[in-house]
Formats: C-alpha cells, structure tokens, sequence
C-alpha cells in the first residue's frame, strides 16, 4: 500500500491557507488517528512572486532592492548575502566602517526577529501576555531603525561595495540608550519566560528533534543549534564586522521547543553585545562606505549570511552586463520546514502548532513553482521535463556563443 | 446613512488576508493590536472567519494561486463589508507588476474601498487611513 492510500483512513485535519494562526497563506494537512497525528503534508505556493525570474530583469543595484521584499522580517539578511555574493564575484574588500554598519543592522534585524517569535509563540500557547509584553520591547528596535533608515522595516542599507547610508555620530548616542534599557527588559522577559512552571511542562520534550534528524534535513540556525550542532556562519565563514568582535555561539542540547526559546532569547544577549562593539568601533570617527565599482565582470559569486532563522544563500551568476544572468536564492526555512516530518509525527494536535512555530517558518522566503494543467489534473513541469528544458537552453546558449 | 452602514462604523472587526505579500504589511497590522499603538480600546479586533469581518484587509500583489481564494473569502464575508488595500503591493503590484506570478492588483479582482500605499504602510497610516475612510461614511 503506497503512503496516499494510507492516509485516506485516517482523520485529514485541515490547516489554511487562511487561518487564524498563520500570518501567511499557506496549507497543511495533519493526518490523525485520534488525537495523534501520523503524517503532515504540506502545500505551498500561495505567497510565490517569481523573484528569483524577476530579478533577471533588474540591474545589479535594483536587485538589492528586490530581495530586501522577499521577506518582511528578515528583510537584511537577503541583501545582506545578496551583497556578498556580488562582492565575492568582483573580489573586492568592503570599507572598514561599512563593514560595521553591516553588523549593526543585521543583529538589531536578529533582535527584533527574535522578540517577535517569542511573542509569536506566546501567542500560540495562549499566553497573550508574553505576545503584548515582547511586542512592546520590539518598538524601540524598530525606532532605532527608523532614526538609522527612515523607515521600521525595509532598511534599504545595502549596496554592492557598502552601505547606502552613514549612521551618524549624533544618533549614536541614543540607540545606546535604546539598548541599555533594552538589555534589561529582555533579561526580565528571559527570566518570566524560562523559570514559568507551566510552559516549562507545555514546552519541555515537545518537538523534539535530534542530532541525527538535523543532519538528515540538514536543518540550520537557531533550530540546528537548539539541537546541539554547533553552526554558524557567522563564526565558520567570517564577513562584515563579526571576525572583529567577541561574541559567542549559543547552543543547547535538548533540541525540543523549550530549547529553541532558549537559544533565541540568550542570543538577543549576544547581539546586544556586537551592536555596542561595533557602535564603539565607528563612534567619533569618519571613513569610507563604499567602494567603486565600475562593472560586474562575468563570473559566478556565493553569498552567505547567518539570517535569524539560519544560513540564507545566495548564488549569482554574471555574463558581464548590467543584470545578473541567474539568481539563485535559499532561504534557512526552505531547509528546516521539511523537520516537521520529524518532530511533528508521533505529537498531539494540541502541541502541533507550537511546533509548526517553534522552527519559526518563514513561508514567503520557501515559496517555489510548480505548474498544473487545470484540465487534465496533471503537473505539467514536472523534474525531467525541467531537465530537458534546462538542456535545450544550455545547447541554444552554445550555439550563440 | 442606512441602518446598515451606521452600524458598521461602531467597532470595527477586521480579519487579515495575505494574497502573496513579503509578510512586512501582516506583520505592521499586528502591531496595530500591539501595546504602543493599541487598536482594541476603538473596539477593533481581529477575527478568525471572514463571516465575521466588517473590514477585510487584503495584502500582498494577490497571486494567480490565491485569486480564487480571494474571491471567495469575499463573498463569505457579510455585506457591506469595507475592503482595504494595505501597502505598495496590494494597491499597484509595486515592484512585482511585471512578474509572471502577478494576479492582481486586488482592485481587479474585488471592489477596494480605502487604498493605504507603502512599504510597508506604518501602522499611524493604517490607522489614518481607516479615520478618514469612517469620516467619509459620515
């Protein structure tokens, strides 16, 4: 018996698109046999934009623009690894001060990313309370953003070579002020959060993922990290400002939600810790923010950058005018969304949406195509059909050449 | 003014649709609800089913995936029912309009009542937006 005829004996409970729990339109079917779900399916494809197509038609500096609107929340982190895979094509070294600005922005994104799961999963649990609380502590960092870019979210930061714009001496001042007042309210949050009784029992040893799951999915970020694999670009392949400063990497062993909060909150700490290093590194002085740069050559450039919810990848692939000739995007959800096969079987349904949160998912990141013929009921691009189109352009582009 | 439309100006309940949006607009909405902007003390909240919606804030360039889905929502909700476009994306297709995945704008698909442009639209403009849209019912 193959895995469809299985499933149709058992209770379908539908998830979506449009639900109450999920920001973003997206679909999932929990299989149960009583309370305990068996199997999850899951559909995507309601938040695809062809960004990866669209920006083919965008020259090198627009582009910068086009990732920043893959996602709302992690909105640096793909001009973050867009600029550097662009930068490891040409080969050229960021000015110093950019390269702090760079880190600035990035871990005050990760801070308000953060803030925002644990509110997120708060929520999830019933626990208004924890939601209002971080939400309220989340301002501030986006005023911070608003006195560095002018806008809460969509920074527009990033430019091939450095940063658009200088964070100026005067502010400095008073995003350090944010920030002291900040490092206590997470602290207090922290301890209302971890030393809670009853979602120490609701968390602890739910959605448990272990050492050898994560390297079969092949899982990153905080969720890889909970689970005790230790990985982070930020340490294992240096960038921006982080070879320059001291911080560490949070890890725990448990790899059950109750963890993955754990490891989210503690590295709010740490983020706090590179701003200030790097607030000190540019205060008072002036310098550089950019390099000049003429034109892209053609070549091909990597990019990475450890986005809040793990490792975003960015391949370009230049022919020597002004658009890249493909962009190639991996976004940390498209990796850790499949964990759900993993930590979900086996749970209850009350416990499956903490769990569908506790990866922090981020549909609009994942989003991929896949095209149907509405009248036959059958995929119409399906893998070969792909490869063979993928050679016949292959075969069109060597004749031109 | 009708019965119908006096009623539908006291505490409005809003329920959120995201039609293939970068999550930026869903994410300021909620932050509308949020202690520093507060939306509930003017009887506002979000609601779980469409059949209980005065107001359906749509984001997003609404894809060729979620036209449907769109259309449907719409006609489950109960009518008049005010429809606001939130952000760049939902008015015009923003940067999206030339992509192959574009179904929308939404004012193609469902009447819009209140547009609210932005990238994201801070939640001071969604709340301006839905003031003056309340005033014009008057």
């Amino acid at each position: 018996m193959n895995n469809k005829q299985q499933n149709t004996k058992k209770v379908v409970v539908p998830i979506g698109p449009y639900h109450p729990l999920l920001e973003e339109p997206e679909f999932f079917a929990l299989y149960c046999e009583g309370e305990k779900v068996v199997d999850v399916e899951w559909q995507a494809g309601y938040n695809h934009r062809g960004i990866e197509k669209l920006s083919e038609s965008k020259h090198w500096d627009q582009v910068t623009f086009l990732v920043e609107r893959i996602c709302g929340i992690c909105s640096t982190s793909h001009p973050f690894a867009y600029c550097n895979s662009v930068e490891d094509l040409l080969g050229i070294t960021v000015p110093e001060r950019a390269r702090y600005i760079r880190s600035i922005i990035g871990e005050l994104e990760r801070l308000h990313s953060h803030l925002l799961w644990v509110g997120l999963a708060g929520h999830f649990l019933g626990y208004n309370t924890v939601f209002m609380w971080a939400w309220k502590y989340r301002e501030p960092v986006l005023d911070i953003f608003e006195i560095i870019s002018g806008n809460r979210n969509h920074y527009a930061m990033f430019k091939v070579g450095g940063v658009r714009r200088d964070i100026e001496n005067e502010d400095i001042p008073k995003i350090r002020k944010v920030l002291g007042e900040l490092k206590g309210q997470i602290e207090m949050l922290t301890g209302a959060v971890l030393d809670d009784p009853v979602l120490a029992a609701r968390l602890k040893g739910v959605g448990v993922l272990t050492k050898e799951h994560i390297k079969n999915f092949g899982a990153v970020g905080p969720v890889a990290r909970a689970s005790g694999v230790d990985i982070d670009v930020r340490r294992d392949d240096p960038y921006a400002a982080y070879p320059l400063v001291e911080w560490k990497v949070i890890t725990t062993e448990n790899g059950d939600v109750f963890d993955k909060a754990v490891v989210r909150l503690l590295e709010c700490f740490e983020s706090i810790k590179i701003i200030s290093q790097c607030l000190d590194a540019i205060e008072g002085k002036k310098g550089e923010i950019q390099g000049e740069i003429r034109e892209v050559p053609p070549g091909e450039g990597i990019g990475r950058h450890e986005a809040p919810r793990g490792e975003c990848f960015h391949y370009i692939r230049s022919d020597g005018t002004n658009r890249p000739v493909r962009h190639k995007i991996r976004a940390p959800s498209y990796v850790n969304i499949p964990t759900f096969k993993a930590s979900c079987i086996g749970q209850t349904i009350a416990d499956v949406a903490i769990i569908l949160a506790g990866v922090d998912p981020c549909y609009c990141c994942t989003e991929r195509v896949a095209i149907y013929d509405a009248e036959k009921k059958k995929k119409l691009y399906d893998f070969k059909y792909l490869v063979e189109k993928s050679k016949e352009k292959t075969e069109k582009i060597r004749k031109e050449i | 003014m009708n019965l119908k439309t006096k009623a539908l100006k006291k505490s409005l309940w809003v329920y959120h649709m995201s039609g293939g949006s970068c999550n930026n607009c869903d994410i300021e909405i909620l932050d509308c609800l949020t202690p520093k902007f507060d939306i509930e003390r003017f009887g506002m909240v979000l609601v779980g089913s469409p059949r209980h919606a005065d107001v359906l804030l749509c984001t997003g360039i609404v894809n060729k995936k979620c036209v449907e889905r769109v259309k449907e929502v719409y006609k489950q909700t109960a009518k008049p029912c005010v429809v606001v476009a939130i952000g760049s994306c939902a008015c015009s297709g923003g940067m999206f309009r030339d992509g192959y995945q574009m179904g929308g704008p939404l004012d193609t698909i469902i009447p819009v009542d209140v547009y609210i442009p932005g990238c994201p639209p801070k939640p001071e403009a969604m709340i301006a937006g839905i003031v003056k849209f309340l005033e014009k019912l008057k």
